[in-house]
């Protein structure tokens, strides 16, 4: 399928399309699980690869890598054809991207379980899979840059510009992060040591917060909600600002992990400091984004996708807002390794990733199978609701959880006892526990919902079966 | 950190925060490119275009704000470098403050049962409330939240105390810690000479035992065993040696768990406290222990 004759390669992002769907229902399922077993520990069955300690590792590179990485991935490769006005630049070693990223997530479905893993946050993978993702990596980047360096349009939109820092930050962060000395084929020790181990790890912790989860996601935004509403972007100078203000400041945010541990006072004090400047940055995105709809308004009425998109703004305002709050010492001094840090991620995750890869694939969908539209709106927006409302259950409940435990490990009697053990307030999380694994299981059934209406569309699109005669989003253009 | 790198974290530091500063001042200022008609920018990618509004004020002024609250911070605390900041702030100072706060506010709680003998202690309420309140958040973990202990880890509130039971002895158990070694016989003994202990140190529980086995087994304790646990088995406070006499049990009461312990041998630790809690509270906790203990020690530990 073609504008202006250009044969776009539709092949790869119907793959990253299809991968997406697939891995979001396996990381969140495994989520779910893992939300049950922290009530009733005895569903890990006394199996050693069914552990919480096992499973979690597994549940947050499933989410990040294989759902997420599959959006950007379908995303980018679908944007900047259609932005640079050519087709892919080495359409075989975009074949290649696909396979080994899928690789890589089976590697780590397997070797996760399995109890090998590197014990860094979100950098668990063991050096083999860490070299194949840097291998599927850099593939990556001659795939992207090459398409924008052969590109027909003189300038680079700046969808582009986000997922260019995505691309290249999150190389950079992979490997040096990944600097071990092999013992083994399945274990390995990391090069640096103590506290700068520590901060390594962080700098790319929260960098691939940073780049992965919001500047590639960015780029995600930037050209479906123009898209989708058919309104201009609101501002290109604040996109300017931003961009560049956020892919800056974002580098030094790091320590903040890292409050009141041996990390030297300063570094504490930078990442405090720059993480506060990020919050200006940060909104530039959603401001632009939510501006955008000025004017169209009306359109979020009937459009599902709008939806998604537009809520996974406001969450994201949320979580960008809620985390330089929590970079602040006296405030990370309260919420610091309790749930309310789950609760945080999860705004982000399921609110901004999540939303707004949700909203790319119901319009990505119908154009890679061919189908007039997705197959039932009305599903679409019972996906919404249903989502929605597991995030607002999950991240309400841990929010509550969270500021109750960090109360409960400070509070002390009058001698200077603390008032309640560790296991009191475990006790007293057991009900938001419930409330969260209520939201997770809602929004898992917002994909399941989201897996038979793709079913259905791709029946369409191969001729299967006829469209229903729903009324609702128009077809959409051929593109 | 050398002058060196200090200078290089200041020199990043600034001249980031100026960047980001300029940033948003020379972009605010920005014409629209020249091609431009009234209300986009010009440029189009797959249908789209982009307006060029002004940037939100509100905005550009939440962005100034953060900056200049971020200066001032980095003023005032640790952060530019080998600058230690105006306030002399660290996390250790920090610390210290609080905890010299904390026993600055303790002062007057404590100092009325320091004139107050242990045994004074054990009959305050007050004194035992505050005693149960820090053997609740250091204690527990290890001898349970009722204080009778677990598997390797000594009831309080039975007989057997193999480091003693006077008041003295359980403050210096409290404050100093106390570790306990007995070494494994089973390559002297051999699996037959191991059960033949085992069954005699039944037999000194006073529980039923086969009484050829004990005898061949009373051999090896008098051999192996008496020089720590008495040659009557009535064990020795000062090595920690517990009393085989009284059928309580540390390390469990199976055949199959004592055999163990002489097999491969025991080594018990319990940490020193002093350091953490300090006399005071190690004292009101040694009250509380000496208040749940439910029966007096019977002669087992006696220095034989």
């Amino acid at each position: 399928m073609s504008a202006q004759g250009v044969p776009y390669n539709n092949k790869v992002v119907m793959q990253f399309a299809v991968a997406t769907i697939v891995w979001g229902v396996v990381s969140m399922t495994v989520g779910v699980l893992i939300a049950a077993q922290l009530i009733w520990p005895a569903l890990n069955f006394d199996t050693a690869w069914l552990t919480y300690g096992r499973l979690r590792p597994l549940h947050t590179n499933a989410a990040i890598f294989a759902f997420g990485g599959s959006a950007l991935f379908a995303t980018s490769y679908w944007v900047v054809q259609r932005t640079s006005g050519v087709p892919l630049f080495m359409p075989k070693l975009a074949a290649f991207t696909f396979w080994g990223w899928q690789a890589v997530i089976v590697l780590a479905a397997i070797s996760l379980p399995a109890g090998i893993t590197m014990g860094k946050e979100y950098a668990e993978l063991e050096w083999p899979i860490a070299i194949l993702i840097a291998v599927v990596w850099i593939s990556y980047g001659v795939v992207f840059f090459g398409t924008i360096a052969t590109r027909k349009i003189r300038h680079i939109y700046v969808a582009n510009w986000f997922y260019a820092a995505f691309i290249i930050t999150v190389a950079v962060l992979h490997i040096v992060n990944n600097a071990v000395i092999p013992v083994s084929l399945t274990e390995s020790y990391p090069i640096y040591s103590g506290a700068v181990d520590a901060m390594v790890q962080w700098w790319y912790g929260h960098n691939a917060v940073g780049f992965f989860l919001t500047a590639g996601f960015l780029g995600m935004m930037y050209y479906f909600i123009p898209k989708q509403a058919d309104r201009p972007i609101y501002s290109y100078r604040l996109s300017i600002v931003h961009f560049w203000a956020l892919i800056a400041i974002y580098m030094w945010a790091g320590p903040h992990h890292l409050h009141y541990t041996a990390l030297p006072d300063w570094a504490q004090s930078l990442g405090m400091v720059f993480s506060l400047m990020l919050l200006a940055p940060s909104w530039g995105g959603m401001i632009n984004g939510i501006m955008t709809l000025s004017g169209a308004w009306y359109k979020l009425r009937t459009d599902p996708i709008l939806k998604f998109m537009i809520v996974a703004l406001s969450f994201y305002g949320m979580a960008t807002f809620e985390g330089p709050m929590m970079s602040i010492k006296t405030v990370n001094a309260l919420s610091h390794y309790t749930d309310w840090t789950i609760g945080h991620v999860h705004a982000g995750t399921l609110g901004w990733v999540g939303f707004i890869s949700i909203g790319a694939m119901y319009f990505l969908i119908p154009r890679v199978f061919e189908a007039p539209r997705m197959y039932s709106i009305r599903a679409m927006d019972l996906h919404f609701w249903i989502a929605t409302i597991g995030i607002v259950l999950y991240i309400a409940a841990m929010w509550i959880a969270g500021v109750m435990q960090g109360l409960m490990w400070r509070a002390t009697n009058e001698d200077g006892t603390l008032t309640y053990t560790f296991v009191e307030s475990l006790s007293a999380t057991y009900p938001y526990y419930m409330v969260r694994l209520l939201g997770g299981i809602l929004y898992l059934a917002g994909m399941f919902i989201m897996v038979w209406n793709v079913y259905k569309t791709w029946q369409v699109g191969a001729g299967r079966i006829e469209a229903p005669d729903e009324q609702g989003l128009p077809a959409p253009a051929a593109s | 950190m050398s002058t060196f790198w200090s200078l290089w974290i200041i020199v990043l530091t600034v001249g980031s925060i100026i960047a980001s500063w300029w940033l948003i001042w020379a972009t605010g200022r920005m014409r629209n490119p020249d091609e431009a008609d009234e209300e986009t920018t010009g440029h189009e990618w797959d249908g789209i275009r982009e307006y060029n509004n002004p940037m939100p004020r509100w905005w550009v002024n939440l962005f100034y704000l953060t900056i200049i609250f971020s200066v001032g911070y980095l003023i005032l605390y640790p952060g530019l470098g080998n600058f230690a900041g105006v306030l002399g702030w660290t996390q250790e100072g920090q610390y210290e403050d609080e905890v010299a706060e904390f026993e600055e506010r303790m002062e007057p709680l404590f100092s009325g049962f320091r004139e107050m003998e242990l045994t004074e202690l054990a009959e305050d309420e007050t004194a035992l409330a505050h005693g149960r309140a820090v053997f609740g958040n250091f204690c527990a973990t290890c001898h349970g939240s009722d204080a009778r202990g677990a598997r390797g880890f000594p009831n309080l509130r039975d007989a057997q105390w193999q480091w003693g039971s006077t008041p003295e002895d359980i403050l210096h158990s409290i404050k100093h810690g106390r570790e306990g070694v007995m070494p494994g016989w089973g390559d002297q003994l051999g699996d037959r000479g191991v059960t033949e202990t085992a069954v005699y140190v039944q037999q000194l529980a006073g529980r039923s035992a086969d009484p050829m086995l004990a005898r061949a087994g009373q051999r090896h304790y008098q051999q192996l065993c008496a020089s720590c646990h008495g040659p009557e088995g009535r064990g020795m406070v000062q090595l920690g040696a517990p009393d085989l006499t009284n059928n309580l049990w540390v390390y469990g009461s199976s055949f199959e768990a004592i055999s163990n312990a002489i097999r491969n041998g025991l080594h018990g630790a319990m940490p020193g406290h002093e350091p953490i809690i300090g006399e005071d509270r190690s004292r009101l906790v040694a009250a509380y222990v000496l208040s749940m203990m439910e029966e007096v020690p019977e002669s087992g530990n006696s220095e034989d």
